[in-house]
């Protein structure tokens, strides 16, 4: 069976006044149904924009897709109107957001966002909404659901804005969810909630998801696969046991050894990674890692590493990788 | 010895419009010479109240906020200002807490002026300063807009040492960074240490971070303190049941060790601070409420194994 979600060459540029950007450089991933895949990445790597790409809700200006396909249960999404993703969001693509307070509608009750939703896609009437808004928020965990459809957003906590999103989003049974930082803006306790719900709902619908985030804790509890972006591009891909137990690129290993596990031998120091992210506008010609990896070799100046698969089921963008590889 | 800092029974109170939020409800604990303590809890517990009410940045309702064994609460602006040197402050957002229309040089050197420092004398302690912490000289000259997250924080931290504190509050620090610059940060903060044996109130959320850093460690829900002890303690034998349910629900960034370890996930949501729950802050969401938790609030006591918890089943 074809996997749910394809997307093949993605590129998406900003248009700006300081010039072209390549946001999204070249990005293929395939999310397979009941799959996990984590898109991993600090500030700025593009991976937010590959979630707005697939949805196609990019803000254009300045953001426009230029090259690439999308294709969502084998219909590429790059190319279909405005009218026919309208009926496509929501229905077989569900989103989820990091901040539930602003993306719900703060005029609106609980039930109305919901039945929003399912009067867009389905035939169900008023009355009937109402009853399957109330069945999803008591599927998403939401104590005292049945008063807590007539609650508007501002009278909920972050955690519970988060249950009604995700209720909406899976409200059409759609066939993959994008779920965006979702638990980013919650405390520990509530994350862990949210975290267990999504994986919870996956398994009961086989739905596919892709999770964004720049916490390898998370990437750790929820992913089965992982895809790391540094710059607007793939630079690994993995699961996640590989992943963590060895990275091949020199950034994935670092991103791991920055992070501090708890319970583990206390290092001295964290090592970390010198220098920053460098801006869109200014990429080096070579591999953008260059300038702070540890392993830079002089061909990573001149040249941008392609993609290789050193092992099954294992992709790494990285001349030092490749060298060990052969 | 007196300890460098000590609090005992801190109050703080806001009055709103929906009633009087207890934003720290009576929290005693104290910080040595040399040493980080972790302040860490959810969002609303009063943590980063409690950061600033040691600074007096917010009206203090009673109790004592004692540095070097001088209480500061009842002080007057003008003695506030001398003690205010050795007790400095980051904060979070640091792109918020650096005034845009003022070079970084100034910045830096504003704490030096208000203290007396001739501009001379500032100005070469700044460059002192900016070298410390690893930005480039020509910083000196430029605007905040001009550096990204992680610069702007190593420009919070020069600000912060400009007087040698002895104590500084972190407020979290590192959370508003990316996974590689917070790494950066940390271990800056670490070096400092190390170097001018200044201690932190280390305030975050992520426990992981805390663990790192912190030689002790206060847990606070709800206002209050319901745990407090070593670093290695706390991580291996909670003795409160939120701190035991904080830590199951932390992430690991290990997979294996994720799907290995079993989990209590506690239900529920943080109570209001305007309305808490009656007797034990906590007993509405504790896994292990008895009767008695409904009415009687514990107080902190030494439990088995030398831990300090606020809990009657410890």
């Amino acid at each position: 069976m074809a996997a749910p979600l394809e997307v093949r060459d993605l590129r998406t540029t900003l248009f700006t006044r300081r010039g072209e950007m390549p946001a999204v450089d070249g990005l293929s991933l395939t999310v397979g149904a009941g799959e996990t895949v984590a898109l991993v990445g600090e500030s700025g790597c593009g991976k937010s924009l590959s979630a707005l790409s697939i949805m196609r809700l990019l803000p254009d200006p300045p953001a426009r897709i230029v090259g690439g396909s999308v294709l969502l249960n084998g219909r590429d999404l790059v190319t279909l109107s405005e009218e026919a993703m309208l009926k496509i969001r929501g229905q077989e693509i569900g989103m989820v957001f990091q901040d539930p307070l602003s993306s719900l509608n703060p005029v609106a009750t609980v039930e109305r966002q919901i039945a929003e939703v399912l009067m867009a896609h389905t035939d169900l009437s008023r009355s009937q909404a109402r009853r399957r808004a109330l069945e999803l928020l008591e599927q998403v965990g939401t104590p005292d659901a049945a008063r807590r459809l007539d609650a508007y957003p501002h009278q909920l906590s972050g955690g519970m804005c988060q249950r009604v999103m995700i209720a909406c989003a899976i409200a059409c049974h759609p066939s993959v969810l994008i779920a965006d930082e979702p638990t980013t803006a919650l405390d520990v306790t509530v994350q862990a909630q949210v975290l267990g719900l999504l994986e919870h709902l996956q398994v009961d619908s086989g739905m596919a998801m892709i999770f964004i985030t720049h916490d390898l804790g998370v990437v750790a509890e929820i992913a089965d696969r992982v895809v790391v972006m540094y710059a607007g591009r793939k630079v690994e891909e993995a699961p996640v046991d590989d992943l963590f137990e060895a990275p091949l690129h020199p950034y994935t290993a670092g991103l791991i050894a920055a992070t501090p596990v708890p319970g583990a031998q206390r290092a001295q120091r964290l090592a970390d990674i010198p220098g920053m992210v460098p801006p869109l506008n200014a990429l080096p010609t070579g591999c953008a890692f260059a300038p702070r990896c540890k392993r830079v070799m002089d061909v990573c100046w001149k040249e941008k590493p392609e993609l290789t698969q050193p092992a099954p089921g294992r992709m790494v963008a990285c001349f030092a990788a490749e060298k060990d590889a052969a | 010895m007196t300890a460098l800092l000590s609090l005992r029974d801190v109050h703080v109170r806001f009055s709103t419009a929906a009633g009087v939020v207890r934003a720290v409800n009576g929290v005693s604990l104290d910080v040595a010479t040399g040493e980080t303590l972790g302040l860490v809890g959810e969002s609303g517990c009063g943590k980063s109240t409690l950061g600033k009410a040691i600074l007096r940045l917010v009206p203090i309702a009673s109790g004592a906020i004692l540095v070097e064994g001088v209480d500061i609460a009842p002080l007057e602006r003008a003695q506030l200002i001398k003690i205010r040197r050795n007790v400095q402050m980051i904060f979070q957002d640091p792109y918020g807490s650096l005034n845009p229309r003022s070079t970084i040089g100034r910045s830096v050197a504003q704490p030096l002026l208000v203290a007396g420092w001739s501009s001379a004398a500032a100005a070469k302690r700044v460059d002192e300063l900016l070298q410390r912490v690893g930005l480039p000289l020509d910083a000196r000259e430029r605007y905040p807009h001009e550096f990204s997250g992680g610069q702007r924080q190593r420009i919070g931290v020069a600000r912060a040492l400009a007087l040698s504190p002895k104590l500084i509050i972190c407020d979290e620090p590192v959370s508003a960074l990316d996974v590689s610059v917070r790494a950066q940060v940390i271990n800056l903060l670490e070096d400092l240490k190390a170097q001018f044996g200044v201690s932190y109130l280390f305030i975050s959320h992520d426990l992981s971070v805390v663990e790192h850093i912190a030689d002790r460690v206060a847990v606070m829900y709800l206002g209050t303190v319901v745990e407090i002890g070593g670093r290695d303690q706390i991580w291996r034998d909670p003795q409160h049941p939120y701190t035991k349910a904080l830590l199951e629900a932390a992430p690991i960034a290990n997979p294996k060790a994720a799907r290995a370890r079993r989990r209590t996930l506690l239900q529920g949501e943080l109570p209001s601070a305007i309305d808490p729950p009656s007797g034990c802050p906590f007993h509405s969401r504790c896994p292990i409420v008895q009767d008695r938790c409904r009415v009687e609030r514990p107080q902190l006591r030494t439990v088995s194994g030398g831990a300090v918890a606020a809990c009657h089943f410890a």
